[in-house]
């Protein structure tokens, strides 16, 4: 246990407040080695896990961002054709044979590398960040299987190539698709909540300079009442964190001075016209008499 | 582990145990490998537990691999590992241990393959004042007593015929409702055009000269079904059938989701994809706790829409709902949801048994409410009825 405390708090050092849950599953997924799965609703910090673990472990962090017709060229490598034809057009005066010139624009020279590839051939094992794979497409998903149970990337032309070092990979997901069961199996899963009220607050003393405690605390209340509401897009910790920056940029002591002024500045919060028209003055009222 | 909790049995070897548990999830529909287990074996021999919170903790990031199965784990756990309320009384505990795999030696399992209707109150059943959380048991964790009641009458269902009758009949809908034409192409082996953008890409390492070509086509887009299905007491004559149909569906067809819903709802696609029939009914009926009350349409829709619209829908979505449309909550809830379930789903079915009866019109406060946002409203008393609407959801 003392390593997933000792995670959690050099996690904190680098801003990074994660929950219990979170920091165990971060030390399996070291341990074991295993890619670790995140999902849950927009904005709970998973993207920001991985550049925390980055920061943590010192390495660089390399992140993939999935989309929709995401393709092998894009996300293991590809040949630098542009080059390849110099190479060639340069190499017609000199008098090189066609063996050597193929072996030349053929060589690691030659080859652009995409995230993945460039993720398994760090001598320090990089942070490998996932972003978003339920975008990319199921044919995408095989490709992955590969490089996540056996770290090795095949290119026709110049072999198989193993990882120089295993990277710490996180793969992160949205749930706008099911994925498959078999790239389940090969991660380690966990499902990452909102904020306890704690944690929300500690996020917030730790990220926006020069807030008051008892701000923080009026404003860890209130989202985490808001999020009691019918919203379409319940807000995330990102903001929350906009939201308190913008209220300390507005030098608001507290939340129970100014309910128009408040109101207005919740764009920051609420991102749909819909959820904007439901959480009307009343509602605002409502929720500041709770926080306060 | 022994000292993690005074409740875990000192006798039992831990190793056991756990295998115990590890089967236990697997028969709740958990995904787990040998990997897995050899990693928790592992772990569990390497680190020291020092609470039986962190142990479950541990256990659930490694052993889930999912949103639902993060959400079950803590009851499962509590459910094995700790002896809340009641222990009950376990025949088949000093028979071979690895008979529990085999789902009839179960205590939970027998009763359905052995007895008859009769036996609904035999022991190994909680009876009413009885937590549901038991001591050993790897099987299912509730079995409340009115499920017991119901599950004599969907086993009922399980006639074979009706079953292959209803079975082809959702495969015929559901290929009726197949294809959708796609304007766009996309990169495909064998496709009857070539892919100039792609072929000039693909062949810049040849200099330019189109050796290798790539082709696109117009790629088959199968619709996705949502079925939802009433289950409350008034739909009672109709859910046997009903049942079947969305089994057949479920079971024919890949892209298929089925919730049931009475007064609340439940995802029972997994459940019902099990290949074998009298098992799939005997879990139906396990889950349909509350089977036979009141309805109520909008909440259940409610939580369709919060927890698995924005995963199960897309734009090439089906919902049909099956249902009377006699709903005990105010109209105005279910005019709400079914505006937002309209908003991500482009088609909604409405297939309502009691459209077949004569003179039948529309007027319960939650039917008059839920028209506007209906594409197809249709008559589905029967088998017959049902098959009559092939024709109307192809044009769709």
């Amino acid at each position: 246990m003392t390593e997933a405390l000792d995670i959690a708090a050099r996690l904190r050092e680098v801003g990074y407040i994660a929950d219990e849950n979170l920091a165990i599953a971060l030390r399996f997924s070291i341990d074991l080695g295993r890619p670790l799965l995140l999902e849950g609703e927009a904005g709970v910090g998973k993207t920001e896990v991985a550049r925390a673990l980055a920061e943590v472990l010192e390495t660089r962090l390399i992140r993939l961002q999935c989309y929709e017709g995401l393709d092998a060229n894009n996300a293991i490598y590809e040949w630098n054709y542009q080059r390849q034809l110099l190479a060639i057009k340069a190499s017609e005066r000199e008098e090189t044979s066609a063996s050597a010139v193929e072996s030349r624009i053929f060589s690691e020279d030659y080859l652009l590398k995409r995230p993945l590839l460039e993720a398994i051939s760090q001598t320090q094992a990089p942070v490998l960040l996932i972003d978003e794979i339920d975008r990319a497409d199921e044919e995408f998903e095989a490709y992955l299987l590969e490089i996540l149970s056996d770290f090795q990337i095949t290119v026709p032309e110049l072999g198989t190539i193993s990882a120089v070092s295993i990277p710490h990979v996180v793969l992160t997901s949205n749930g706008t698709r099911e994925l498959s069961d078999a790239l389940r199996r090969r991660c380690l899963y966990t499902y990452v909540e909102f904020p306890s009220l704690e944690r929300e607050l500690e996020i917030l003393i730790s990220r926006v300079p020069g807030i008051e405690y008892a701000l923080a605390e009026q404003i860890a209340r209130f989202v985490q009442g808001l999020r009691q509401e019918d919203l379409e897009k319940v807000p995330g910790i990102a903001e929350t964190l906009d939201w308190a920056a913008a209220l300390v940029g507005m030098d608001l002591a507290g939340l129970d001075h100014d309910v128009e002024r408040i109101r207005a500045s919740m764009i920051c919060l609420l991102k749909t016209a819909a959820d904007q028209k439901a959480v009307t003055a009343e509602v605002v009222g409502r929720l500041v008499g709770k926080a306060a | 582990m022994t000292a993690t909790s005074p409740t875990l049995v000192e006798a039992m070897p831990v190793g056991a145990r756990l295998t115990g548990f590890i089967d236990h999830l697997r028969m709740n529909q958990f995904k787990i490998g040998p990997s897995e287990t050899r990693d928790v074996v592992r772990h569990l021999a390497t680190t020291p537990v020092a609470t039986l919170g962190d142990a479950r903790r541990e256990l659930k990031i490694l052993l889930s691999s999912g949103h639902e199965d993060w959400q079950r784990f803590d009851d499962l756990f509590e459910a094995y590992w700790i002896a809340k309320g009641r222990r009950r009384e376990f025949v088949h505990k000093d028979g071979p241990r690895d008979s529990r795999s085999h789902v009839s030696g179960h205590a939970v399992w027998r009763e359905h393959f052995d007895a008859g209707p009769e036996s609904a109150d035999q022991p190994g059943v909680e009876q009413p004042g009885d937590t549901e959380i038991d001591g050993d048991a790897p099987g299912r964790l509730i079995a409340s007593d009115q499920t017991v009641r119901m599950r004599t009458d969907l086993r009922h269902f399980t006639d074979p015929r009706e079953i292959a009758e209803a079975e082809q009949l959702a495969y015929r809908l559901t290929r009726a409702m197949r294809y959708r034409l796609s304007r766009r192409y996309r990169r495909a082996t064998g496709g009857t055009r070539i892919d100039l953008r792609r072929t000039i890409r693909a062949n810049l390492s040849h200099g330019g000269d189109p050796l290798t070509l790539v082709r696109k086509a117009k790629p088959d887009r199968p619709v996705r079904i949502t079925v939802l299905l009433d289950v409350s007491g008034s739909m009672k004559a109709y859910s046997r059938f009903f049942l079947q149909f969305v089994k057949g569906m479920v079971c024919h067809w890949i892209d298929t989701d089925a919730y049931l819903f009475h007064t609340k709802l439940m995802r029972v696609t997994d459940v019902v994809r099990e290949r074998d029939a009298l098992k799939a009914m005997t879990n139906l009926s396990l889950m349909a706790d509350g089977f036979g009350g009141g309805t109520k349409l909008g909440a259940s829709l409610a939580r369709f829409n919060t927890d698995y619209a924005k995963r199960t829908l897309n734009s090439r979505s089906v919902v049909i709902i099956l249902s009377d449309g006699y709903d005990t909550g105010p109209a105005a809830t279910l005019a709400r949801e079914l505006a937002q379930l309209k908003r991500r789903a482009p088609r909604l079915i409405w297939l309502n048994p009691l459209l077949g009866w004569r003179h039948y019109q529309p007027v319960t406060a939650a039917m008059e409410a839920a028209l506007p946002y209906i594409d197809h409203f249709a008559a589905a008393n029967t088998l017959e009825s049902l098959a009559a609407i092939e024709h109307d959801l192809a044009r769709l």
